[in-house]
């Protein structure tokens, strides 16, 4: 995939007042500062790893077994502790449901 | 009111394309539709790998489908190719899609004596249907006659955060002047079947939603596997989306704020007006045709990835709310509105061009799945072949 070229300058989006992470509309370096509005306060944090247009960065440290919440609903839960910051992906979230997997295992 | 130019039907359905339909009733006449079709090209065909060794609901749900894909309004003609000692009971078919009204021949590969006679009867037969259907005439329509359906493939975030919610814009649009929507994909309301339940006009239609999804997913209890990896599949991954709740509510947004009218099994026809939701699997070519045999004429089909799907029957719009897509795979997007995202449209502005573009399709213009022959087809099987 190449570079997206955005116009607005708008680096991420949230979706909902209780979600826990943003979705990013380009891509962002480590180190890079990225700001947000929620509930109609500008916040700025700064990202910890190279992380790629559409996915998602944590704007709260999480612990492990709490639910990420974008669009104000669960999209799962966090498989270990993740930083501010953090990208969060399938390699520190699991889903929690279509989890036949588990149920094999009980 | 919209007016679109459609095809009025006997039956009173209106068709917003007139084909004729080259229908094997199993795989062992695949080959010979085939040839029928490549020396009729005027003529669309629906080769498929069922038809036999089927019982039950699974031989049911095949029969509906065959049958769905014959009575569509988009089909002027039909031509059934049946080898003779199969499951599929292509008498039944026929009769079935003759309640239509439009003209329907059969002919039966052991009954011809051999591929060679009936490709050379098909042929015949095939030619002259295409010949008969074009004495029908495009008349003014009103767009509460169309059924759209609404699905998503080929997904990365940008489809819940701009491709879904702009064609859920449409959807409304769609509902005010009288249509219908129907959203499908089961497998992609896990996570969010909630929100879309709290919609339902009543509550036995909220809980057959639930079952269906239930349904879903004590298969994959039963299966003893993580959905994640084939829905979110490799792609929807790298794409961003990290599991099946998060790709659901990106989904749900595409069938608009209109009220749930009803919830109906695979293939079934859409009993009335509104928004409908269809059980099926989130595969998006089962999922396409499943809508095709219900009756929807059209289909509107949100993709971040890109995705060629079309469909033989119904013109299926491609929409890509992701900028790099639509420039990519120009070839395959019919309406690019990645400047949402680039902060330079609205949705609402961006829903009134998806819904515009739905009243162009639906009176005649082509989308690019149809101008490149893309004519995929697949019936969802729900048993084991025997």
């Amino acid at each position: 995939m190449g570079e997206y070229s955005f116009k607005t300058g708008v680096s991420c989006i949230v979706m909902d007042s209780k979600d826990n992470v943003v979705t990013l509309l380009c891509d962002i370096k480590a180190g890079e500062n990225l700001s947000f509005i929620l509930n109609g306060i500008k916040h700025n944090i700064i990202v910890q790893q190279d992380v790629k247009f559409c996915h998602k960065v944590a704007i709260r440290s999480l612990k492990k077994g709490e639910r990420i919440i974008k669009y104000g609903e669960s999209i799962g839960a966090a498989t270990e502790c993740i930083d501010e910051g953090e990208h969060v992906h399938v390699h520190n979230i699991e889903g929690i449901r279509g989890r036949g997997d588990q149920k094999a295992e009980q | 009111m919209t007016i679109i130019k459609g095809y009025r039907r006997t039956d009173g359905k209106v068709g917003i394309r007139n084909h004729v339909l080259l229908l094997p009733t199993v795989v062992c006449a695949n080959q010979v539709v085939n040839r029928i079709q490549q020396q009729v090209p005027g003529a669309v065909a629906i080769p498929h790998q069922h038809g036999c060794s089927q019982v039950g609901d699974d031989k049911e749900r095949t029969h509906q489908v065959l049958v769905g894909m014959g009575k569509s309004p988009n089909v002027g003609a039909v031509l059934i190719v049946s080898l003779g000692c199969e499951v599929m009971k292509a008498d039944q078919i026929r009769d079935e899609i003759r309640e239509t009204g439009k003209p329907v021949i059969w002919l039966d590969i052991q009954n011809e004596g051999g591929s060679v006679k009936t490709i050379q009867k098909g042929i015949d037969s095939a030619r002259k249907l295409v010949m008969d259907i074009q004495q029908i005439s495009k008349e003014d329509i009103s767009l509460s006659e169309i059924i759209v359906g609404v699905k998503c493939g080929g997904s990365d975030s940008t489809s819940g955060l701009c491709s879904n919610p702009a064609l859920g814009n449409a959807s409304d649009l769609i509902i005010s002047e009288g249509g219908s929507i129907v959203m499908g994909e089961t497998t992609e309301i896990i996570g969010a079947e909630h929100i879309v339940a709290e919609k339902a006009v009543s509550e036995d239609i909220s809980h057959k939603l639930y079952s269906y999804v239930e349904r879903f997913e004590k298969e994959i209890e039963r299966m003893g596997v993580d959905m994640r990896g084939g829905n979110p599949s490799p792609g929807n991954i790298e794409g961003g989306l990290s599991s099946i709740e998060e790709k659901s509510l990106g989904c749900i947004s595409k069938a608009g704020t209109s009220p749930l009218q009803g919830v109906v099994e695979y293939a079934e026809s859409i009993p009335g007006k509104g928004f409908y939701f269809m059980d099926s699997p989130g595969n998006d070519i089962e999922c396409v045709s499943g809508m095709a045999a219900a009756g929807v004429q059209v289909v509107c089909f949100t993709t971040g990835r890109g995705t060629p799907t079309g469909n033989p029957i119904v013109p299926v719009i491609k929409i890509t709310g992701n900028e790099l897509t639509g420039k990519r795979m120009n070839d395959n997007i019919d309406i690019d509105i990645s400047t949402v995202l680039q902060g330079i449209e609205t949705l609402e502005l961006a829903g009134k061009r998806i819904f515009d573009g739905i009243v162009d399709i639906s009176s005649g213009s082509l989308t690019k799945s149809e101008i490149l022959g893309h004519q995929e087809f697949s019936i969802n099987r729900i048993g084991i072949s025997l």
